[in-house]
């Protein structure tokens, strides 16, 4: 699968994860966001952004946990917890925010 | 689909050709002898809308009940027009001896529902070529209810083509009420919810506890979780969250409960419904709560914090009522079956009457079970607190152990004192266990005492698993006779103070 975005195209894998993960841009998480149904704003973006540069540092997204704790210590702790997160992302901060965000598809029984 | 979870093994794949297909032939039958459905006992529940079939499982105690929702005077009539009658459809040939033998079974129920609902033919058909290929087509993937991080097990049929109804055939965990206690008139609308929006299968209850749905494709199964919570319900827990809790009858129904099972399970389940929900762990957490020592609820056994009613102090022993036993049963009888089969041997019998030594007993319930009158469980009453029983995964099967000996459980104080140990253990353990490691195997991995100063616990003689049992023991003092040759030495006294230490940590 693919879709097309001011002329570039984009491989995906059958769930709509890009294949090439450094073809990711804001533009991108925008267009992925809206096929989610997700409107981005400024908190949406603190969740990617933390994402992204702890995929970057480490090469795999990071456990929910250690998720929840970084929020929580950068926006207050009354946000560091799940519940904030499925606000956010209602399809699931590991499979709609890491989708948005450009990183691999989780894996792992459930 | 990737990302999904699935057995490998290569030499039985169906294209590798592997497969010996006379081999193992008629075993099918045998392998579930269990599970089926008491058929016999149709007529006693079948009211004027509602089949309800009753699925038991009498080695784990747990109820299964399957329900069918077919009105009756069609039903036959269906049955003879239906393709699953015509069998050059739905091949069912490895699967039909289990309609066969006085039990229940699944396959008559099932077959039953497929004349009003194909895709459970298909769902026959597809077992019946799992066992002929001795292979699962199943594919596990993850599906979420907005806001929902479990809940509902997504399985996709690899037989697509050939059994289009099963393409997709989730599950949907459903939490039921403590105590598993409905009104009829709640399971005829769980019934009407389920039939308009799936293959109509619904089992109470799974392992786990929960209701089970199944047979939903992706868009009903959203449509079915919205409607099943407008009507009160919420999804169960699935992945590696905080599972449905399960509980026994408890005080409900149930003389020996020494705990109000149902009330501690709602108040955990409303506590932590957010853990539950969404999932936050390395990996699954259970909590099961019986009543008592007899352990209704196979706590011990299928949970990682076991919540298991108990006493303390001397065992009430009405002596009037144990001579009256005596008399009546004789007291070969209860030497046998009471005084002999006691694990500790703290209990005798002298004219008439029942001694007790409370500071040996364990409170395993036996005695009290057999002479349920004239023996009680003592007044000052709370719960065992055990951890980490589990089946397979990094290591073997584990049954729990115990890690507070007797913790009251009857106020909200007392809840408060459990929850506060419970976060302690989830901070402890999430923070430092592997991805995918339960709670037993993670104090497995880095020791009992590491565990309890994690978690904030002192060491305890109860927390002693099983003595120790090794054959490398030293016994200083016989050694050098004995590698000589020499012999007839009194066996060695095992030095009591060195050697519980030492298996404390074991």
């Amino acid at each position: 699968m693919s879709f097309e975005l001011n002329g570039a195209t984009y491989e995906t894998d059958e769930d709509g994860y890009l294949l090439n993960l450094d073809q990711w841009s804001k533009e991108v998480a925008d267009y992925l966001a809206a096929e989610e149904d997700v409107e981005m704003t400024e908190a949406h973006w603190e969740v990617i952004n933390f994402l992204r540069e702890y995929y970057e540092e480490y090469k795999i997204a990071p456990m929910i946990r250690i998720l929840t704790k970084a929020i929580g210590k950068k926006l207050g702790k009354e946000k560091g917890n799940t519940k904030y997160l499925y606000e956010l992302y209602p399809g699931g901060p590991a499979k709609q925010a890491c989708k948005i965000a450009g990183l691999p598809k989780p894996t792992g029984c459930v | 689909m990737g990302g999904g979870f699935r057995r490998v093994y290569p030499e039985n794949r169906p294209d590798h050709g592997g497969i010996n297909k006379d081999e193992g032939l008629g075993e099918s039958g045998a392998r579930r002898p269990h599970v089926a459905s008491l058929q016999q006992f149709g007529g006693l529940l079948e009211s004027k809308r509602v089949y309800l079939h009753l699925l038991v499982n009498p080695y784990s105690c747990a109820i299964n009940f399957a329900f069918r929702y077919i009105k009756r005077i069609g039903w036959q009539n269906q049955m003879k027009g239906s393709g699953m009658s015509s069998e050059n459809k739905i091949n069912t040939s490895m699967i039909d001896d289990l309609e066969s033998g006085p039990w229940p079974s699944f396959v008559k129920d099932l077959k039953s529902l497929a004349t009003k609902k194909p895709a459970v033919g298909q769902l026959l058909g597809q077992l019946n070529q799992s066992y002929e290929d001795r292979w699962n087509y199943w594919q596990g993937t993850v599906l979420n209810v907005d806001g929902y991080g479990g809940g509902v097990i997504a399985r996709y049929s690899e037989l697509a083509e050939k059994y289009p109804d099963i393409a997709q055939f989730h599950t949907i965990r459903i939490i039921p009420p403590a105590g598993w206690v409905y009104s009829t008139a709640t399971l005829r609308e769980l019934c009407d919810i389920w039939e308009k929006h799936s293959a109509g299968i619904i089992q109470l209850h799974g392992m786990t506890g929960d209701i089970l749905l199944l047979g939903s494709d992706n868009k009903s199964t959203f449509d079915a979780a919205e409607e099943l919570m407008e009507h009160g319900w919420d999804l169960g827990g699935s992945g590696a969250a905080l599972r449905t809790l399960a509980c026994c009858v408890g005080q409900a129904r149930c003389e020996m409960a020494l705990i109000d099972t149902m009330a501690i399970q709602t108040h955990i389940t409303n506590t932590y419904i957010s853990e539950l929900h969404r999932p936050e762990f390395p990996y699954k957490y259970k909590f099961k709560i019986s009543g008592c020592a007899n352990d209704c609820a196979c706590a011990m056994q299928r949970s990682d914090m076991p919540i298991i009613g108990t006493w303390r102090g001397p065992m009430q022993i009405d002596q009037a009522e144990v001579g009256k036993f005596v008399d009546g049963h004789g007291a070969d009888f209860v030497i046998d079956n009471v005084i002999t089969r006691c694990p500790t041997n703290c209990i005798s019998l002298k004219d008439n009457q029942i001694e007790v030594d409370d500071d040996n007993c364990v409170r395993c319930m036996h005695c009290i079970n057999v002479m349920h009158k004239a023996l009680k469980p003592g007044k000052d009453r709370g719960a065992t607190i055990l951890i980490g029983g589990k089946r397979t995964l990094k290591i073997g099967d584990t049954m729990s152990s115990v890690l507070v000996p007797f913790m009251k459980l009857q106020t909200e104080e007392d809840w408060e004192k459990l929850t506060d140990l419970v976060e302690r253990i989830w901070e402890f353990w999430g923070e430092h266990a592997l991805e995918h490691e339960r709670v037993g195997e993670f104090i497995n991995r880095i020791g009992l005492g590491a565990f309890l100063d994690g978690v904030g616990l002192e060491p305890h003689p109860e927390m002693i698993t099983a003595p120790r049992s090794n054959p490398y023991i030293k016994f200083e003092e016989l050694a050098p006779g004995m590698l000589e040759g020499e012999s007839g030495h009194d066996p060695a006294v095992v030095n009591e103070e060195v050697e519980s230490m030492e298996s404390t940590n074991s």
